[in-house]
């Protein structure tokens, strides 16, 4: 085992260093079916109907810094799990740490108390004991588990899971990689999160100053860029808020290797590549492309979706795409995952031989922020807060120079909403209490009188459904980026059906003293969210807050409510943008307790956190 | 033999109370009826029953109020009393900001000797209350000829999304005429951000003896680069009585404007070098005088800004 990570390691990496690494450690580093394609036999790639885990603490070594992770199996990301759809799967986790530990297997619908969340499922898995795992497999496509305790996620405890399916699935390929994205950082997770929640722009080395400000002048204008710079210090908020936690500290990795260790995927001429794309980071989104190559997505969240030919997808964190690639030519092509706020990346290459690497391209400059993603982006929409939330106070009363500050280059996703009087606003806003549930449209609606507290820095003004667009950062000019109007599920699911009721959630925060909750409420405040089982319920995400947030349901599928009709596509994690209004049809079809939570681990760790309880309904009295 | 009338409540009682055993029982089958069974091993069962019994006999009799025990939890849905919470949102911390460690060497001009000054501050807690300990020291300032050195510590809740409301006491110990002088003060201030970006601590303070004076400081922060910081810096006492002994007269006391230009070496570790003008105004600056201090000063510092 040892040779084998020694001469596998030299050829991904080809280091005189590895070799001192490969003597100091006897453990494999980088998992050994990161190295090759996911179908073939390496020894990490786990089958069958009794599978062995044990987490321990192990050294390793990246960029040549030493390092203690979680890992599962000895490596990181940890072994591969491959089983088979409609088989019975049993897992035996050992824990070998000195602390509690859990595995959560991301996506799959198993019974409650196998979802392996400490709190919701169970105790979770004490020092030194094995926790069996015991669940039918009754699905198919890519998946990943994690811990579900503390920051162990961070620290290196995830790994990719692929359930084959029991019907031939409806594409071809001859090459299956698992491209499993990740971050890295030799701080702890407490330190993290303690460092954000004492200075919040901690790791942000990307803020504006005075020299932006100085060629903002030049481009726009010395009112314009003064009016801008002076709204965001009004608002008490920084435009340039794309990540809590950035490459200042963050490694980011693919298939546990730095861009610098370049991951390489093998391929002859002609053949089609499937891409199991997961986004396993804790903190980070980013984007997906492959320069030269037209990826076409075949499943989301391990559900087959009618084909999508794209060039780059935005994948959050705990969300999965399959793409196929077909590259004509002998490439190499650069496997390019630019982290959202463009202070790194993770790459890997796709090659015909070892050792090959394309040009890796330049980051995109940072975006900012716009008024579009603080909900309160155009005159009118002004004018009719001004009137709707006088006295409030902690937003202007002043219209926003969205037409002419600096930002106007990232504005081509407006809504175009611009000739909607006040009265009509006025009209909505009346009724926004009553409004029967129906779907979000990209027609604006204003927010409640609730604030949702101190605890909560801002509302948006008006959210509205923004599955059309790209999202802040990519232009949907400049090459075909996926949309989540683009996501329709392969097959109509019968069982879908108008919900039956609708829970409204608006998910809150205070960028400032990095608070993070749903309503206001952090987890250690707030009941549980209750579904009535058997109902069709739809739950709406409203992003009161000027992040996105990816959100995890555990047990259930959430069926993306993105105009597909009968096609809609369901998920276990929903991007939601800022000021989006998003919902989500759930069939609350599984009895029990489940955790529903933003997968920014920093944030559901702060609270925005909740337990959805699937009961019967309550009695009338 | 015991008297029946002992006898019979105990009787009832158990009466009762097999009533609602029965009652009770026959609503968990009706909900075993209504429930898919869930996938669950043996153990689980075992301790779902365990848990059934806690909630709902310990506290009361079930007998009593059977609408109640239906509005509850099924019990496959409460957790295990041993159980940890699924996140640590409540965690406390500490935290300490040193945001003013400074030397200032003498100036001719004024003819003040070199000193050092700090203003530090820091808090204990979480997201919403905390306990909050501020300390200042200054000596040859507009304000204080000789040394001043003060303490608060302060009960701090965060209200209003942006204010952290500050209660607590204050001791301040200064030298005048050559001897050592204490008072202890009560203190209620605000910390926060407001509009613009402006961290603002406005505090009002009622000494032993009654009387009131109060302090407004104020920083902003302008970046020149991600790591090259301007920080604006302004500070005003304003007091109700004629202190003599603290050199405060009655109106307004003093006003200083600093600017300090800190590198963040990393976060939380930034040397800086500043200037400041200080003045102190009306019946302080002729205290400040006859002290032998000088009421108007433009000094330069250097020091180091730090938390932690």
């Amino acid at each position: 085992m040892k040779r084998t990570s020694i001469s596998r390691r030299g050829i991904l990496k080809g280091a005189a260093t590895l070799g001192l690494v490969a003597a100091t450690y006897a453990l494999k580093p980088v998992a050994l079916w990161a190295g090759t394609a996911a179908d073939s036999s390496s020894p990490d790639v786990l089958t069958g109907d009794l599978i062995d885990l044990t987490i321990s603490e192990q050294k390793f070594r990246l960029n040549g810094r030493e390092a203690t992770a979680v890992m599962m199996n000895g490596s990181l990301p940890g072994p591969l799990i491959r089983l088979k759809e409609g088989q019975q799967a049993t897992l035996r986790v050992t824990n070998r740490l000195r602390e509690v530990t859990s595995i959560h297997w991301h996506g799959l619908l198993v019974p409650p108390e196998m979802d392996g969340v400490p709190g919701v499922s169970f105790r979770g898995i004490d020092q030194g004991t094995t926790f069996t795992y015991h669940f039918p497999i009754q699905q198919s496509g890519t998946y990943w588990f994690h811990s579900h305790s503390g920051g162990q996620e961070l620290q290196g405890m995830y790994a990719p899971m692929i359930i084959d399916p029991i019907e031939p699935e409806p594409f071809q390929y001859q090459r299956d990689y698992v491209v499993m994205l990740s971050d890295w950082s030799f701080e702890s997770p407490h330190t993290l999160l303690s460092n954000l929640k004492k200075q919040a722009g901690f790791y942000n080395f990307q803020r504006r100053t005075a020299g932006e400000f100085v060629a903002d002048v030049g481009r726009h204008g010395w009112w314009a860029t003064v009016q801008d710079y002076l709204a965001w210090d009004r608002m008490r908020m920084d435009p340039t808020d794309f990540a809590d936690v950035t490459a200042y500290t963050l490694t980011y990795l693919m298939n546990g290797q730095p861009p610098e260790s370049n991951w390489t995927g093998l391929f002859r001429p002609g053949e089609r590549i499937r891409l199991r794309v997961i986004n396993a980071a804790a903190m980070t989104l980013f984007d997906v492309r492959i320069p030269g190559l037209q990826m076409t997505v075949v499943q989301a969240d391990g559900q087959s979706v009618q084909p999508v030919v794209v060039e780059e997808f935005r994948i959050g964190p705990a969300e999965t795409y399959d793409v196929i690639v077909e590259p004509a030519g002998d490439g190499p092509y650069t496997v390019f995952a630019e982290t959202m706020d463009r202070s790194g990346y993770a790459r890997g290459t796709l090659a015909t031989r070892p050792g090959a690497s394309a040009p890796i391209p330049d980051r995109r400059p940072r975006p900012l922020r716009t008024m579009a993603d603080m909900g309160m982006n155009h005159e009118g929409m002004s004018h009719a807060r001004t009137e709707s939330r006088a006295g409030n106070g902690h937003l202007p009363t002043h219209t926003m120079p969205s037409q002419t500050s600096p930002t106007e280059a990232h504005q081509q996703h407006g809504r175009g909403v611009g000739d909607m009087t006040v009265s009509e606003m006025r009209s909505d806003k009346e009724t926004a209490h009553q409004r029967p549930s129906e779907r979000p449209t990209t027609e604006p609606v204003p927010h409640s009188p609730d604030d949702h507290g101190t605890g909560n820095q801002m509302v948006a003004e008006f959210s509205s459904n923004r599955m059309h667009e790209p999202g802040a950062g990519l232009d949907a000019g400049e090459r075909r980026v996926l949309l989540y109007t683009d996501l329709k599920s392969l097959h109509p699911f019968d069982e879908h059906r108008r919900p039956d009721r609708e829970i409204e959630l608006h998910l809150t925060g205070h960028m400032e003293r990095y608070m993070w909750s749903f309503d206001g409420q952090k987890y250690s405040e707030a009941p549980p969210i209750r579904f009535h089982y058997g109902e069709m319920v739809r739950l709406t995400f409203v992003n009161d807050t000027m992040m996105e947030h990816p959100l995890h349901l555990h047990g259930m599928w959430m069926y993306l409510e993105n105009s597909a009709g009968p096609y809609l596509p369901r998920k276990h994690t929903v991007l939601v943008k800022p000021a989006e209004r998003l919902s989500v049809a759930i069939h609350a079809d599984a009895p029990g307790r489940w955790a529903f939570h933003c997968h920014l681990q920093l944030h559901m760790e702060a609270g925005m956190f909740r337990v959805v309880e699937v009961s019967e309904r309550e009695p009338t009295r | 033999m015991r008297p029946p009338g002992r006898l019979l409540p105990l009787a009832l009682l158990a009466f009762l109370c097999q009533l609602g055993l029965v009652d009770t029982m026959a609503l968990a089958e009706s909900e075993e009826v209504t429930l898919p069974t869930v996938h669950s091993s043996s153990s689980a069962h075992l301790a779902n029953s365990q848990r059934l019994v806690n909630p709902h006999f310990t506290h009361r009799p079930a007998s009593l109020d059977l609408s109640l025990v239906k509005a509850t939890t099924l019990p496959n849905l409460l957790p295990g009393h041993d159980w940890p919470s699924p996140v640590d949102d409540a965690e406390r911390r500490t935290m300490v900001l040193v945001d003013v460690l400074e030397y200032r060497p003498q100036t001719r001009s004024t003819g003040s000797q070199s000193d050092y000054r700090w203003d530090i501050e820091g808090w204990y807690g979480g997201d919403y209350n905390r306990v909050w300990f501020k300390t200042e020291g200054q000596r040859n300032t507009a304000f204080k000829a000789d040394y001043d050195v003060d303490f608060q510590l302060l009960y701090g809740r965060f209200i209003q999304k942006y204010y952290d409301f500050q209660i607590g006491g204050r001791v301040e110990t200064q030298t005048f005429r050559g001897a050592n002088v204490t008072r202890g003060l009560a203190v209620i201030g605000i910390e926060g951000l407001v509009p613009y970006s402006y961290q603002i601590e406005p505090s009002l303070f009622i000494d032993q003896n009654g009387a009131v004076s109060a302090r407004l400081a104020a920083t902003k922060d302008l970046l020149m680069t991600q790591r090259l910081i301007l920080q604006l810096r302004f500070e005003t006492n304003v007091a109700v009585q004629r202190v003599e002994e603290f050199t405060t007269g009655s109106g307004l006391n003093n006003a200083e404007f600093g600017v300090r230009l800190r590198y963040d070496i990393r976060r939380g570790f930034s040397p800086y070098v500043g200037v400041s003008i200080d003045r102190s105004f009306g019946e302080t600056a002729t205290l400040i005088r006859q002290e032998g201090g000088s009421p108007s000063q433009v000094r330069f510092a250097m020091g180091v800004r730090m938390w932690f």
